[in-house]
């Protein structure tokens, strides 16, 4: 079996320039930072990003609109990255707002192979421009459309070498759901362990779904 | 007592023991401060937790904020989810209160409070499927903003949802939206009807019951 545990500057090198990128991560709590890190050090640029949020400029995945990496941007909440607000007022990026809820549903629909998702949520609003309304029972929901992406970068609290994963507390958020819709999954792991150390039972994460394991932290 | 407070003590008048309750950043955080003795609630994030405390400072674990990264800890009996668990909870009905601050709130009952168009697109985070699947929607807000009314005859601001809020909490007033329009029901202490009516951008239906907010001082 192939070693899944690779340096962190081997896992960037694989994502090419314009790729487009599931990251995980709530106001960067959760979040893939240092992968973050090492793309803005290995200057990876024209990128879509499928994010819960853009976080603040100075964290996480903030950073890479900060430095102009970003093309695309598909997201909740921009509010507490003014630099997001900006470029996607003069043109510069391109945002995409999705429900939070939508947003998970959507991954979740692009990871396990649904063709959508009906939702009400965003019916009668801005949200519905655009998109098909279904009626099921006389209650209008709009159809909205699985995300896929070419990466999933997502952090973990442990890793075992196959690349089962646990994560921790309020971190765990859209990781789980982002692994199943990347066609490359890299994970960064704060605990790095042995296989067998983490029970059946406690896996959040199957490590089928894992391509390349990460430190979090420089070893 | 400033307004803000005024505001979330009565709020957390609404909620009930056992209730599942969602607080919106802002505003909104404050009523956890203020649940009546003798009812225990349970407070959920939408990052992904149910049983949350309010903000801790001191033993901060940088796993474990709220929706607004800021650092919380987790009280005994607490659970962890991922995103689309937490959202199963809003949107499925499973989540008995939501309160939310607002922009505009209009005489159907209609909430607007995402965004002013070319002036602050924060996005809507999770506020729209909060409004759509929360089984009680209330709004907590000033009564007008710079002299002018955010009550309004029709929202001028993106809608939030289509759904009409259960009740609007301000610093004047309780009003609650119903079918025939938006009844006055409480005053705040010191507050005349007439104050309430000049501060509202649309009419208001006088409730027969009528009452000063059971609000002490």
């Amino acid at each position: 079996m192939k070693n899944k545990l690779i340096s962190l500057e081997d896992a960037v090198a694989r994502i090419p320039d314009g790729a487009s990128l599931l990251i995980g991560g709530f106001m960067a709590v959760g979040g893939p930072n240092r992968l973050v890190d090492e793309l803005i050090r290995q200057g990876k640029r024209d990128l879509t990003i499928i994010a819960n949020d853009t976080a603040r400029p100075n964290n996480g995945l903030g950073k890479l609109v900060v430095e102009k990496l970003v093309r695309r941007v598909v997201t909740s909440h921009i509010g507490l990255n003014p630099e997001t607000q900006k470029q996607m007022i003069s043109g510069a990026i391109e945002v995409e707002l999705v429900p939070q809820g939508t947003l998970a549903e959507r991954i979740r629909a692009g990871g396990v192979g649904l063709g959508g998702v009906l939702t009400p949520t965003g019916v009668g609003t801005t949200v519905e421009e655009g998109k098909r309304k279904v009626e099921i029972d006389g209650v209008p929901y709009l159809l909205e459309m699985p995300i896929k992406a070419d990466f999933a970068l997502v952090a973990a609290k442990q890793a075992d070498l196959y690349g089962n994963l646990t994560y921790a507390l309020t971190a765990r958020n859209f990781n789980p759901l982002m692994t199943m819709a990347g066609a490359t999954v890299i994970a960064e792991a704060e605990d790095i362990l042995p296989v067998g150390c983490i029970p059946p039972d406690a896996v959040m994460t199957p490590s089928v779904l894992v391509d390349y394991i990460v430190a979090a932290t420089p070893r | 007592m400033d307004e803000k407070t005024l505001i979330a003590k009565r709020v957390a008048l609404e909620l009930m023991d056992g209730d599942l309750v969602n607080l919106g950043i802002g505003l909104p955080t404050l009523v956890a401060r203020y649940v009546p003795a003798g009812r225990h609630v349970f407070f959920q994030s939408e990052n992904g937790i149910v049983g949350m405390s309010g903000p801790i400072t001191g033993a901060e674990n940088h796993d474990l904020t709220d929706a607004g990264g800021s650092p919380i800890s987790a009280l005994p009996g607490a659970a962890s989810f991922d995103s689309a668990l937490s959202f199963g909870l809003i949107r499925g009905g499973h989540l008995d209160v939501t309160v939310l601050g607002g922009l505009q709130v209009d005489r159907e009952g209609r909430l607007a409070n995402w965004m002013v168009p070319g002036k602050m697109v924060p996005g809507m985070g999770g506020a729209m499927d909060l409004v759509t699947g929360a089984r009680r929607v209330i709004v907590a807000m000033q009564h007008s903003a710079k002299g002018e009314a955010k009550i309004v005859e029709r929202c001028t601001l993106p809608l939030t949802s289509v759904r009409r809020v259960d009740l609007v909490v301000t610093d004047l007033a309780v009003i609650e939206p119903t079918d025939a329009g938006l009844v006055l029901k409480e005053t705040a202490p010191g507050v005349t009807v007439e104050q309430v009516i000049a501060n509202t951008g649309c009419e208001l239906i006088i409730a027969p019951d009528l009452r000063s907010m059971p609000i002490e001082g």
